[in-house]
């Protein structure tokens, strides 16, 4: 059990086992350890396009869409009344849809299938209880069955969530405002046949004053969030004779159904000050902590896991310098503040602190119906969208003039293609390294390129294949012209780009992005 | 309320609502309720007035009504 081992990883939720497999298939094995044997109740259970395209990289992102409740509308209403509808995926031509729900133990059991069919280790039961750090390696002090035992490593990945022992071990203090309001998670299993839509209410006729969630997730399994108030017991409040009558006034009494899961919790809004604290990297709710309207806890370090695994990989193997994780930590900083933001605006729209600013929001629920603008301000969770990381400075800055709403810092775009193979999806395409899109090349240009012993790949578009544009989707949403050149980064962020295919720029371009440039 | 609105903008024209709304509601929160509700005359009439357009500030006043 002791030992010494590259990389270890404390957590197997979404993101230490994302984190996990991503270095996995790039050869790193790293040994991840999980406190409990299994992952107890629903918790994250909207999962977003970003997320599925990450996993999907990953090689488990069609087994999870499969699994899952895909949704991309919702419906918003005041009282008794719709207010509005919206989809979050309006255009087709994307692989992955805006959002599947699936509860987290499904996919946390389905990411863990696809790390064993990697060759990962996972040791269940093994808490990490203490850590030392140290210039070049970490001490960690683990209980488990068998025994306690210590082991060493040269990186620790601290995925531990909300409540991390490796950061209260390394006293790190996680700022931030912590709200007074309660909610009430309620899973139930029950035939129902609403549609798959996020429903949300302000002031439901069922739960007066307060507002209400119901949304389906896989196996007849449906979440229902209730707003309490800030004066709710949470001890009293997740008793069954508590929760039952909640259920029932807004099920209907006739409704059948059974209570699986039931949890009380405030709003909690909060970040460490750096994720990367020499040999100490933190993701996920272990780094930075947001409201659940909206998705952005689970998908955000998801992200995070996404960010890492290729840098930690590159810096792992001296392919790129110790600095290039300083780029993690500005990327996601960014990141966890822009979601810290939209998730306090959604909790303070929900909770208004004084009479008068009640009264605004009231108001602005009561034009809404009728005042198309008012509906901008009505508030229930903006759902989680893909960090964009324009201010990086992995980029390489535009030369030339792009018309298109990717920019150096976008996430991939998806579109679909035709291959040699049959019909493909863009993202599909994409190397697990660094690759070059080039659209309709011109003759004789190079089909791969290395730089100092980073690989870089090159995807050809063109009427003459490979792969070919025939829907124009591609060309439409990366704004293509002929020998018009994308660099992608291992996580399948845009690195840079240009009008014409030059060996040169992407080199400089690759180096930038791999650290080595500054 | 319900009424079709003829002179005024239906479709929202800020360029972050969000940040919108949250500086109205924070700037009230922080007078709090007594002084909230002269802050808000005077910021309809500075609007007013920024609109500069009387057949629309008098169409607002009466979708404005509850």
């Amino acid at each position: 059990m002791t030992g010494h081992h590259p990389i270890v990883i404390v957590g197997a939720g979404p993101v230490g086992l994302t984190v996990a497999i991503d270095l996995a298939s790039r050869g790193i094995p790293a040994l991840v350890l999980q406190k409990h044997a299994a992952s107890e109740g629903s918790r994250a259970i909207c999962h977003a396009k970003r997320s599925l395209e990450i996993w999907n990289r990953l090689g488990a992102g069609e087994a999870i869409r499969d699994r899952g409740v895909t949704w991309n509308a919702g419906k918003v209403f005041h009282r008794d009344r719709l207010l509005y509808s919206f989809d979050l995926q309006p255009e087709k031509g994307h692989k992955m849809p805006a959002f599947v729900n699936l509860q987290q133990y499904h996919v946390e059991s389905m990411l863990l299938d696809r790390l064993r069919a990697l060759g990962g280790t996972i040791r269940a039961q093994h808490a990490c209880e203490r850590v030392q750090a140290f210039d070049d390696h970490v001490r960690l002090g683990v209980s488990a069955p068998g025994g306690p035992y210590e082991l060493s490593c040269e990186w620790l990945i601290a995925c531990d969530g909300a409540r991390s022992t490796v950061r209260r071990q390394l006293g790190l203090g996680f700022r931030g405002e912590v709200f007074a309001e309660k909610f009430l998670i309620s899973d139930v299993r029950m035939q129902a046949d609403f549609p798959p839509e996020r429903w949300f209410w302000f002031e439901p006729p069922f739960h007066r004053g307060q507002t209400a969630l119901l949304h389906r997730q896989a196996d007849d399994v449906w979440r229902i969030d209730l707003q309490l108030g800030p004066d709710a017991d949470v001890e009293q409040e997740r008793k069954s004779e508590r929760v039952m009558p909640r259920l029932r006034a807004m099920l209907g009494a006739a409704a059948r159904f059974e209570l699986v899961w039931t949890s009380v919790y405030a709003f909690q809004c909060r970040t460490l000050d750096r994720y990367v604290h020499g040999r100490v990297i933190f993701a996920g709710d272990a780094a930075h902590q947001v409201s659940p309207f909206g998705a952005r806890g689970g998908n955000g370090g998801v992200q995070d896991a996404d960010n890492l695994g290729w840098k930690l990989a590159l810096v792992h193997e001296r392919r790129a310098p110790g600095s290039l994780l300083d780029s993690y930590d500005a990327e996601r900083l960014a990141a966890a503040r822009e979601n810290i933001l939209h998730s306090t605006r959604a909790t303070e729209f929900m909770t208004p602190k004084t009479q008068a600013s009640r009264v605004l929001r009231d108001t602005a629920l009561a034009l809404a119906s009728g005042c198309p603008f008012a509906r901008a301000f009505i508030n229930s969770g903006r759902l989680s969208v893909p960090a964009n990381l324009q201010g990086s400075l992995l980029n390489t800055a535009d030369q030339d003039a792009f018309t298109c709403d990717i920019t150096p810092g976008s996430p991939a775009a998806d579109a679909p293609l035709d291959s040699p193979a049959g019909p493909a999806w863009f993202l599909d395409c994409l190397a697990a390294g660094f690759t070059v899109l080039v659209y309709q090349p011109a003759a004789g240009s190079p089909e791969a390129l290395a730089v100092d012993g980073i690989e870089v790949a090159i995807r050809r578009v063109g009427h003459a294949g490979p792969l070919v544009d025939r829907a124009g989707l591609l060309r439409r949403r990366y704004d293509l012209e002929p020998g018009t050149t994308y660099l992608f980064r291992p996580d399948q962020h845009v690195a840079a780009r240009w009008r014409s295919f030059d060996v040169a720029a992407i080199a400089r371009a690759v180096k930038r992005a791999a650290g080595r440039l500054q | 309320m319900t009424e079709v609105i003829v002179a005024l903008h239906a479709e929202n024209r800020l360029r972050d609502p969000d940040a919108c709304y949250a500086a109205l509601a924070g700037t009230i929160d922080a007078l709090g309720d007594e002084r909230a509700t002269a802050f808000l005359a005077a910021l309809v009439l500075i609007l007013a007035n920024e609109v500069g357009n009387q057949e629309v500030v008098l169409e607002a006043i009466e979708a404005a009504r509850p």
